[in-house]
């Protein structure tokens, strides 16, 4: 088994719905190109996916990074913003503080963070009102 | 069935993306909370929504949909279009409504892609 580790990193500017799905969209063809099981980037893509939007959406902007060795996928998204008052509610499914505008455009389901628990093998949120919120999952190859 | 026979047969509009019918669809998905797309729609999905923006192409680019069919009537701004075009993401465009095209779809034969 080779020890290889490889690190990303990746920029989010909050608000920037037009720029939203690059960073996913570019790491699942990273994935690709290293030759992870379909079903382990499937797993990274939705689940980096829902952190982008909850950025675009929420924060002022974020750093991403992504560490890939052959155990797996490790991702961090460090975030300045609002903070998470109550976590977790956050969590439930559901609840949502999106604005009219982002449900018309289909967000605000309030299924962000929950899609992102379950496609990660290890989940992690902390989050610091009037500060930021850290997001860190891990995906395991298989 | 191509995404081609799809377009002829239920006479769809192609806003952009043409080059890319002889695609396979292998199912359908309908939906417009993006969260629910991105987690349960499946590779090679003809995608029915109203959702026409640009970050409905980032949904289907991620999850390798087929196609997305934009309903009553909606059609794609040009950056949305543009940026579909760049990912190899047709979108199409109908004047029915989610109801009775998913119907149409369904009599002409798209597998619904589950077992």
């Amino acid at each position: 088994m080779t020890t290889t580790k490889f690190r990303r990193e990746f920029d989010v500017v909050g608000d920037d719905f037009a720029g939203a799905g690059r960073v996913s969209t570019e790491i699942k063809a990273l994935l690709k190109r290293v030759g992870y099981a379909e079903q382990t980037i499937r797993r990274v893509a939705i689940a980096v996916f829902e952190a982008e939007m909850n950025v675009v959406m929420y924060a002022r902007r974020a750093r991403i990074t992504l560490d890939m060795d052959p155990e797996g996928v490790r991702i961090l998204v460090d975030d300045v913003g609002p903070g998470i008052p109550d976590i977790e509610v956050a969590m439930q499914e559901g609840y949502s503080t999106a604005t009219d505008r982002m449900r018309q455009m289909g967000f605000g389901a309030g299924m962000g963070l929950p899609n992102i628990r379950r496609n990660a093998d290890e989940f992690a949120i902390e989050s610091e009102v009037n500060s930021g919120t850290r997001v860190r999952f891990v995906v395991h190859a298989r | 069935m191509t995404l081609r026979e799809v377009v002829e047969r239920l006479g769809l509009k192609v806003c952009c993306g043409g080059e890319h019918l002889e695609r396979e669809v292998t199912g359908g998905y309908a939906g417009d909370l993006l969260s629910d797309v991105v987690a349960n729609s499946q590779e090679g999905d003809i995608w029915i929504t109203l959702q026409a923006h640009e970050n409905a192409v980032a949904v289907a680019s991620l999850r390798d949909l087929a196609g997305i069919v934009f309903v009553g009537g909606r059609e794609p701004d040009e950056d949305t279009a543009r940026r579909a075009s760049a990912r190899g993401i047709p979108l199409l465009s109908s004047s029915q409504r989610t109801f009775e095209l998913i119907g149409r779809l369904l009599e002409v034969g798209v597998p619904t892609g589950r077992v």
